[in-house]
This record gives structure tokens, C-alpha cells and sequence, in this order.
């Protein structure tokens, strides 16, 4: 379910790094529990992320939701295919439905988050 | 009471859901199923063919004896007067300052005998409200611990509740009721709803709600019957432009403003609010409730600010995607000049002005 090469973060998101590349989605437990997504508001490339701090949204039926960064960088490209298909982020969360690909400023934020083991106790708990 | 030790009220189907699988919610202190398979399926389901609500939450209080038309005209707005043996109207309870206690349904069973449908949320202040407004011959009862309320809605409720009553439904008007036997159970069968769509709300007592649930849904398969919960119920009910306590009407909100003054009716006699709303009504109003769409990217959300030529103008009383409408609407106040179809407001969406234009409602309205 949550693939072991991606880091994931206490708000339900999930980055898979790639040199300093990295691409940043919402987790399928966070699409669950949102419920039908009807809506995702994303920046354009350029704009710069921060650690901990909202760069976006996801809107389902009933409510709005921001999306928190895992790390600090600069958008290099957001998902332009999720404005026309928002219910795409329902059915595919980890694979197509990636939200962003931002450049890292700093690799060494990677290592304050969660492995799939660690993201599964913590849904558990 | 802190949220640790607060216990939430549950329906007699609250086991019932929670064993097919759905999201659980506090609504409003109470154990509810804001949807089962996903809103927008529900929505779907209740436009095209038939859907299932456990709406056991809302309140039922009976008002009794000789001068129970006169309680309940001096407490709601609506001319219950009106109102023929086996009829109910739409009506609120107003505050001598013009604003709504609640909103609710009046229900005539016979010349001393009428039973109002209520909030949830409101069904203990409601009560308290009309037993302490009852300074004539009645008898008010909160009967609403013990009944059970199911609605069943959309475009196959007739035929799926049909199957299991050999009460004639086709012939129950809109906004009309009997009382007969569903499944063998003594029930209230009521042509009313909350969804846009012809259908029903059946009354039953508590213990027989879970039968009737897995017999209407078993009723209702042939037709593509689901169960529904709270979030397609309040998509259903956008759409249709009807009110929410709490959203477009409150205590501080009243019925002429809301586009409501149909059920006001100044003329009947004395009422609790009368004066204020006569007052009201002769200075002119200064805001009044309109529907929005969306023109840019973007929802208007519950509470988000409204500006007309950058400066604040109202708010969004009510707001989100109408899957059937396929448009992002809301409804919002706006002061009267402002309150036109066709006027551009912009809605503010985190801090961003998104394009928006007022429009009429209901946004949606079943074929007929």
C-alpha cells in the first residue's frame, strides 16, 4: 500500500526524493479520509515551498485542506493534469495523482521524516 | 462538558451503519453517517434512481388539546390555520427580534392535534422555547426519543416504498401526509424532503427502524436503492437552495431577509416576532439571501468573505461543488442593491478575490 521508497509526514503527505529532485503527493489514507476530491489548487512552478508550511490545497465535497511541504525548495513543476481531473487524486494518490516535483535546498530534511513502517504504526495508533 | 467526556447521541441505527461501512461524524452532538459509498455516488444515486437516509436525529415535538392551533400560530410564522387535516407546511420558530429559533415543518393531524418536525440540534431549545410560550389550553410533548425518522428520496421513492405499504402513495400529495402501515409497522408517511426530489419521510418508532432500513434498502434494489448520508443530503439540499439552520437562517437572521417571507404571514393575527418583523419589512430590507456561482477556479466555502468592487459586501452562508448543476454555487448575503442576478461579486478564497456571479435559485429543480 504505502511504497517503501517514499518519506512520508505526520499531515498525510508523502515526497519520493530523487537526486535533489523531489515529488510530493497526499498519502491514500489522506484521500480516504477526505472523501470524494473535487478540487486541487497547486503553485506554479518557480514558487518556493517550506518545510512544515502550506503551499496548496485539496478540496473534497465537503471540506478544504491544506497540503504542507515536506521540505524548503522551489516548484519545478506542478500537475496540470489533476485542474481538469481532481478525482484522479482518489484513485491514484501514490503513482499518477503527484501533486509537485520541487528542487531541495536542503537534503538533510529528509531524514526528520517517516519510512512506510513508520507512517503505517503511525496511522495505527 | 468537555469534548473527552462529551457522549454522542446516537440513532437506533447507529449499529446499522456503523456494520455497512460508513464514515461516522459528530453532527452536531450526534453519532451520524456523513456518507457511505462517497458523496458524489449518493448525490448521483438520489437525482437518478432512489436513496436511503437515517434522519433519526431530527426532533419531533406534538402540540395537544383545545388551543393547540392557537400555540402553535402564536409560536410559528406560518398560518397553520391554513393547514387541512393530513397537510404540512414549511414554517419557523421566530424570536420576538424577528430571528428564527429554528425552522421546521407543521404537521396537522387533526383540528387539536399538530406534530412539528425539527432541528436536531435545536429539538431541546425548541421545546423548551414552546412549553414556555404555552400560555394557552395545549399540551406540549417531546416525543422525539421515540421515533425514528427514514427518508426515502428521488425519482423511484414511490415505487420502492409502495412494496412494502398498502397505503395508496401516488395519491399523497407534496406537503401532504397519512398515517397507515409500512412493513407492518404504524408509521407516519409524509411526501416531504430535503433533497429537491419527490420522496418521503416515514415516522416509525425506534424499535422498528433497523427492519425497516434492511426492508426499504432490499425494496429499493430493483430500483438501485443506496443509503445516503449527511453529505450528500446537504449537497442534495444546496442545490435545491434550501435553508440550514445555522447557515442561511440563525437567531439573528430573519425570514424576510432569507427569501422566506413566503411563510410569513403578517395577516393571520398575533405571533411571537410579528411586530418586529412588520417593523422590519416597512423600513425595508437591507440584505437579502441570493445564489452564486463560480466564475473562476475555485469554492466559496461557509463563512468565506464577499466583496463587491474590493470592498466587503457580505459572506457565504452556504457553499460547494452542485454535482448535478456541475457548477461550483453557494448562497450568500449581500445588501439588497447588490442582490441582483447577474451582479459580479468576488468571493474570498484564502486571502484571494475569486470571480463569482449571483444567479437564481434553486440552482436545481426536478423535472416535473
Amino acid at each position: 500500500m504505502y511504497p517503501e521508497n517514499y518519506k512520508y509526514t505526520k499531515e498525510h503527505e508523502w515526497i519520493l526524493v530523487e537526486g535533489d529532485t523531489g515529488t510530493i503527493g497526499i498519502t491514500d489514507h489522506a484521500q480516504h479520509e477526505l472523501g470524494d476530491i473535487v478540487y486541487v489548487d497547486l503553485p506554479k512552478a518557480g514558487a518556493a515551498v517550506e518545510e512544515g508550511k502550506a503551499f496548496g490545497s485539496v478540496e473534497s465535497v465537503k471540506a478544504v485542506s491544506d497540503i504542507y511541504s515536506p521540505v524548503n525548495g522551489e516548484v519545478i513543476e506542478s500537475n496540470g493534469d489533476l485542474a481538469g481531473a481532481p478525482e484522479k487524486l482518489n484513485a491514484d494518490p501514490h503513482g499518477a495523482a503527484w501533486l509537485v516535483k520541487v528542487k531541495l535546498s536542503d537534503l538533510s530534511q529528509i531524514g526528520g521524516l517517516m519510512s512506510a513502517a513508520d507512517y503505517q504504526a503511525y496511522l495505527g495508533e | 462538558m468537555d469534548s473527552a467526556a462529551a457522549v454522542l447521541r446516537k440513532t437506533p441505527l447507529n449499529a446499522v451503519h456503523r456494520a455497512s461501512g460508513a464514515k461516522m461524524v459528530d453532527f452536531g452532538g450526534w453519532d451520524m453517517p456523513v456518507q457511505y459509498t462517497g458523496i458524489l455516488d449518493e448525490h448521483a444515486t438520489v437525482r437518478n434512481n432512489v436513496g436511503l437516509f437515517d434522519v433519526s436525529h431530527m426532533g419531533e415535538i406534538e402540540v395537544r388539546g383545545p388551543q393547540a392551533l392557537a400555540l402553535v400560530n402564536w409560536v410559528s410564522c406560518n398560518d397553520a390555520a391554513k393547514l387541512q387535516i393530513g397537510q404540512a407546511h414549511y414554517s419557523g420558530l421566530i424570536l420576538e427580534g424577528g430571528g428564527f429559533v429554528d425552522d421546521i415543518l407543521v404537521h396537522k393531524f387533526a383540528d387539536d392535534h399538530f406534530f412539528l418536525c425539527v432541528n436536531a440540534s435545536n429539538q431541546d431549545k425548541d421545546f423548551a422555547h414552546i412549553v414556555e410560550q404555552n400560555l394557552f389550553d395545549a399540551t406540549v410533548e417531546n416525543i422525539g426519543p421515540t421515533l425514528s425518522q427514514i427518508a426515502v428520496q428521488g425519482p423511484r421513492a414511490v415505487e420502492t416504498l409502495q412494496k412494502l405499504t398498502a397505503t395508496a402513495l401516488a395519491p399523497i400529495k407534496y406537503y401532504w401526509f397519512t398515517t397507515g402501515e409500512v412493513s407492518g409497522v404504524p408509521a407516519t408517511i409524509a411526501r416531504t424532503g430535503y433533497t429537491g426530489e419527490d420522496g418521503f419521510e416515514i415516522y416509525v418508532p425506534n424499535s422498528e427502524a433497523p427492519r425497516l432500513w434492511n426492508e426499504l434498502l432490499a425494496a429499493g434494489e430493483e430500483f438501485g436503492i443506496k443509503p445516503a448520508g449527511l453529505g450528500a443530503r446537504n449537497t442534495l439540499r444546496l442545490e435545491a437552495a434550501m435553508a440550514l439552520y445555522g447557515h442561511e437562517i440563525n437567531d439573528e437572521l430573519n425570514p424576510l431577509e432569507a427569501g422566506l417571507s413566503w411563510i410569513v404571514k403578517l395577516n393571520k393575527g398575533e405571533f411571537l416576532g410579528k411586530a418586529k418583523l412588520e417593523e422590519i419589512k416597512a423600513a425595508g430590507l437591507k440584505r437579502k439571501l441570493c445564489g452564486f456561482k463560480m466564475m473562476g477556479r475555485g469554492i466559496g466555502r461557509d463563512g468565506y468573505e464577499i466583496q463587491v468592487d474590493g470592498a466587503k459586501a457580505g459572506w457565504v452562508t452556504s457553499g460547494g461543488p452542485g454535482p448535478t448543476v456541475n457548477m461550483n454555487i453557494g448562497m450568500c448575503y449581500l445588501p439588497v442593491e447588490k442582490a441582483n442576478t447577474g451582479q459580479p461579486i468576488q468571493v474570498m478564497i484564502r486571502n484571494q478575490a475569486v470571480d463569482a456571479e449571483v444567479i437564481a435559485t434553486p440552482f436545481y429543480k426536478r423535472a416535473k
